[in-house]
């Protein structure tokens, strides 16, 4: 599956679906389980049904009425009256946008680097989440963390 | 899909375009130009031995998905892998990556690891089974060599050892 049309062919898997969606969404839409189900049903569909090595399926699925999300996707940075109806991968949700914006311009290119930070450490989703590693480390019962030593 | 009048939807706009986009991005902040994998040859085939209602399913997905008690992933070149059993409860896997909105991954994991989505079609006889684990990753790893070299051919034993027969591959 793949959202991101031309990184997928310059890869050339031999065998590929392409659903027109913001980054972030390769499989679907949040709390949509009805159309996430369908798009893998299409997307099993098409692999069924590919028979040139390196093809690609398009899947009809559209992300809103408007493709305006497509205007700042890795975009010099605009005013953030101009930002799209949806949220939108790198940092571009429009809560955030109007503080964020302008705050890591850099030097008159217009480009902001909204990655963060290549930290070299786990990155938890929560303090939580830490402490659970922790433990399930020290008691020996974790699942599967390959290529990490301990 | 719902329906909708021709009035309501604006034109369609073309797939974005990534690679030059990125490229133009990080050739503004000062970094070096991305070296971006261009396969020269046509892919491998192997052609489906059975249909997909009889076939045995796995899943691999970047995008940094892991369970609670997994040490998470890190933000430089992260080549390690995940082993999440495919009859987890949803509300223990989390997300984390440094270069895209996790906000809809967080809310509902589906968006990026299509669990749910793959086990109802296992119950719906439209999958035959789901291997015992998925397997996930980080991406955004910039050293296409230990991709090829590390990940790549350990991502390959293991998919052999759970005797699969597809894999979908969910990148971000």
């Amino acid at each position: 599956m793949s959202s991101a049309r031309d990184i997928t062919r310059a890869a050339w898997p031999p065998r590929s679906v392409y659903l027109d969606y913001p980054l972030g969404h390769t499989s679907g839409r949040p709390h949509e389980p009805e159309l996430n189900l369908q798009i893998l049903r299409d997307t099993f569909a098409a692999f069924e049904n590919l028979r040139v090595p390196g093809s690609m399926a398009h899947l009809h699925y559209r992300w809103s009425d408007s493709d305006r999300w497509k205007d700042r996707v890795f975009a010099p940075s605009t005013k953030a009256a101009d930002l799209p109806e949806c949220a939108v991968p790198n940092g571009d949700d429009p809560a955030t946008a109007s503080a964020d914006a302008g705050a890591d311009s850099t030097d008159g290119s217009g480009y902001e680097d909204d990655r963060v930070e290549r930290h070299p450490t786990p990155q938890y989703q929560t303090d939580d989440d830490a402490a659970a590693a922790r433990a399930s480390h020290d008691g020996e019962d974790c699942l599967v963390c390959a290529g990490i030593d301990y | 899909m719902s329906e909708q009048t021709p009035q309501a939807v604006a034109a369609r706009k073309p797939p974005v375009e990534y690679i030059p986009r990125i490229t133009a991005q990080y050739i503004g902040l000062g970094y070096g130009e991305y070296r971006w994998v261009h396969s020269e040859t046509p892919p491998s085939w192997t052609p489906l031995a059975k249909p997909i209602s009889e076939s045995r399913v796995g899943l691999i997905a970047t995008g940094g998905v892991y369970s609670v008690g997994q040490t998470a992933f890190h933000y430089r070149d992260d080549t390690t892998y995940r082993a999440i059993p495919t009859d987890i409860d949803v509300s223990e896997l989390r997300a984390t990556h440094f270069a895209y909105d996790l906000t809809d991954a967080r809310s509902d994991i589906n968006c990026v690891f299509p669990i749910e989505a793959l086990r109802a079609l296992r119950d719906g006889g439209e999958i035959g089974e789901l291997g015992p684990n998925a397997y996930t990753l980080m991406g955004g790893i910039y050293s296409t060599r230990r991709v090829r070299e590390e990940l790549i051919p350990e991502l390959a034993k293991r998919c052999v050892a759970d005797e699969l027969d597809v894999v979908l591959l969910v990148p971000v």
